[in-house]
């Protein structure tokens, strides 16, 4: 691992406002998800993110509109922290001709170049390679865009993790790669799968920086997250950034989290960084009770309002088989 | 040069291999189009410009941020051409040898034929992905399949197999300019063999076959180095009496189907032969699809001639055995003729 960067960059106080307000727009619209699929009203695969909030949160308000992410399954977070517009995305995910991939996509593979959310892989590690390639093209471009790779602890044992590190510095590519390791890859413990103690040893043999980050301290992964992306921008190469954190609803919506003891998974909860951040805002003075508790209400309006107009959009036509395989339509 | 005369023009040709065809298509792409990218494992002149040499001199012409070679890693190397190519580049990347594709399926599969069906729309992956292969060259069972059906049996890549150097040339002038992923499986025998060429070769559509003997008896349809064999089996047909329709496909998804099955109409009789297994090869679809449109106009069962289920043998002589030859083609063309 390198040394932790010296010159810590610290949010302001407006910066900090903003990273609390990302993390309670993804984790409103987690639980309103869970919600609706509680209650029958959409039918997806959904691997829940809560617990994870702090991570693409306090990397989004570092980041461009056009700055790029390339993200996996377990990625809705990372969108909604880059502030791809709700509307698009519930009708995705409730598989709807007015979402953002016109319902043929769904969950796991949201898209909006608009917002900068390039790929959503299902398959684990697969978001690195292709981050290389936005990299290099804003090489080429001679812009300072980076794209933000983000993939789990489960895709640094995966060929892909080892062949998109290797090239991104090799290249000097500008790519921040963001392991968010919470502690299991599908069902497998970390230390049963994984044959290193810290991913971020890793970037070492890629000769690139790599830093364990505390993943549920906002600050803490703003400020390497803020080296990263400097040293992406400077024309340096890759950062690779290890955030420690922890998945509350295990792998899958319905997983009985048999693979974990119930007082490590109270213990992690019990750390919730949301209500700590929230705390920390309120006693720095950065924010009263009363304005963090508007702009939840404000957000929680965003969510209903988005699943509201996804539930009225109309399902897509049959004719979308044809569509989109190439540019050219499929003839009937 | 054309003539005036009331007679098809004639081209002026040169003769010219598939090397020298491939890279002439690279230099005039790249030239025309600054979004042109070529990447892959030693294609830089500093690295010989390629294993073959497609790619020698395309470097010192265009930079090595326009040529760059790369480390020996299939998947990374399809995933910067996936990213490069959504972010408004044509890339074209070659993996080296068609069973090499076998370590980057992922990424070609799961990603670049997908992600515009995938994202609705949103998502363009306008890449050509290079590879060659062929039997006959004693490389046995890890470098010389031909696995055009795996490609053609995925929605959203095309598939193309040239045989001549001017198809090879034509074929990739087209195929890098297409909005879609396109996969060109180079024959290796047409790499190093120079054939008359058409001088300024402009671009050949996909999906568009090349009938390339006319005749009436009976449609042999194949494609790639195979044409060869085919075409030597046609001398013999016609010294013989038989007059042959002899179809090259060039693309074989989509594939042409009008062409193929206007002939096989006219003939009234198909052979489909490629060096690719013959289970679940190519010939199956269009044998199926034949008898699908054509059943009661044919005069005989569909012929399908691949090869045999094993892996690409070692020995020259159990590796004479697997590929296709042209007395077995001469045969099998009798059988269906019932002569």
């Amino acid at each position: 691992m390198s040394e932790t960067p010296t010159n810590r960059a610290i949010p302001d106080a407006a910066t900090q406002v903003d990273i609390y307000r990302r993390m309670i727009r993804i984790e409103r619209n987690d639980d309103l998800t869970r919600q609706q699929i509680r209650r029958g009203r959409i039918t997806a695969p959904y691997y829940s993110a809560r617990g994870q909030e702090c991570i693409p949160s306090a990397i989004s308000v570092l980041l461009n509109n056009d700055d790029k992410i390339c993200t996996i399954y377990r990625g809705i977070h990372d969108m909604v922290a880059k502030d791809m517009p709700l509307r698009p995305l519930w009708a995705e995910i409730c598989g709807r001709v007015d979402g953002t991939c016109k319902g043929k996509g769904g969950p796991m593979h949201l898209t909006h170049p608009e917002t900068g959310v390039m790929v959503t892989t299902g398959i684990v590690g697969s978001s690195m390679p292709i981050a290389n390639g936005f990299g290099w093209a804003a090489l080429l471009d001679g812009t300072k865009q980076v794209t933000v790779a983000y993939f789990g602890d489960g895709a640094s044992n995966i060929g892909a993790f080892h062949e998109a590190l290797n090239l991104a510095s090799v290249w000097k590519l500008p790519v921040i790669f963001v392991c968010q390791n919470n502690g299991f890859a599908e069902h497998t413990r970390y230390e049963n799968g994984t044959s290193v103690d810290f991913i971020a040893k890793r970037a070492a043999g890629y000769g690139m920086p790599g830093y364990t980050v505390d993943g549920n301290d906002p600050l803490d992964v703003y400020a390497h997250a803020h080296a990263a992306i400097e040293r992406a921008r400077a024309g340096e190469g890759p950062t690779l950034l290890e955030c420690k954190t922890f998945r509350f609803m295990g792998h899958v919506f319905g997983d009985n989290d048999a693979y974990m003891t119930k007082e490590e998974k109270a213990a992690a909860i019990e750390a919730d960084p949301l209500p700590r951040f929230r705390q920390k805002l309120i006693d720095d003075g950065v924010a009263s009770a009363e304005e963090l508790d508007a702009l939840t209400a404000r957000i929680e309006a965003e969510v209903n309002d988005a699943i509201d107009y996804a539930m009225a959009c109309e399902f897509p036509s049959d004719d979308e088989l044809r569509r989109d395989v190439f540019a050219e339509e499929i003839p009937a | 040069m054309s003539t005036e005369t009331l007679e098809a023009p004639v081209v002026e040709t040169v003769k010219m291999n598939g090397l020298q065809a491939i890279n002439a298509a690279l230099s005039e792409a790249m030239e025309a189009d600054p979004k042109v990218l070529v990447l892959g494992e030693d294609i830089a002149d500093n690295e010989g410009g390629g294993v073959c040499g497609v790619t020698r001199g395309l470097s010192t012409k265009f930079g090595t941020s326009r040529v760059r070679s790369t480390p020996i890693s299939e998947q990374a190397i399809m995933g910067a051409a996936i990213g490069v190519a959504m972010a408004g580049y044509k890339p074209v990347a070659e993996i080296m040898l068609m069973n090499f594709t076998t370590v980057a399926m992922d990424m070609i599969v799961n990603h670049a034929a997908k992600l515009r069906f995938m994202s609705g729309g949103q998502s363009q992956v306008p890449l050509v992905i290079r590879t060659m292969t062929g039997g006959g060259n004693q490389t046995a069972g890890q470098h010389a399949d031909f696995y055009e059906a795996w490609f053609a049996h995925t929605a959203g890549i095309k598939v193309v197999i040239p045989w001549t150097p001017g198809d090879m040339k034509g074929l990739y002038l087209s195929a890098i300019q297409d909005p879609d992923p396109v996969i060109i499986i180079e024959s290796v025998k047409t790499l190093f063999v120079p054939m008359d060429t058409p001088v300024n070769q402009g671009p050949i559509p996909l999906g568009k076959a090349n009938v390339v003997v006319p005749g009436s008896d009976l449609t042999i349809v194949s494609y790639g180095q195979m044409m060869f064999t085919v075409m030597q089996a046609v001398e013999e047909l016609t010294a013989a009496g038989v007059s042959v329709e002899v179809v090259d496909l060039r693309t074989i998804s989509p594939w042409d189907k009008e062409t193929v099955l206007a002939s096989a109409e006219k003939t009234g009789r198909l052979l489909v032969v490629h060096e690719a297994g013959r289970n679940f090869g190519p010939g199956a679809e269009i044998a199926a699809t034949a008898q699908e449109v054509l059943f009661g106009k044919l005069k005989a069962p569909v012929g399908r001639l691949g090869a045999p289920y094993c892996a690409v043998p070692f020995a020259k002589k159990l590796e004479d055995a697997y590929l296709v030859q042209p007395p077995e083609i001469v045969a099998e063309v009798k059988r269906l003729m019932a002569i």
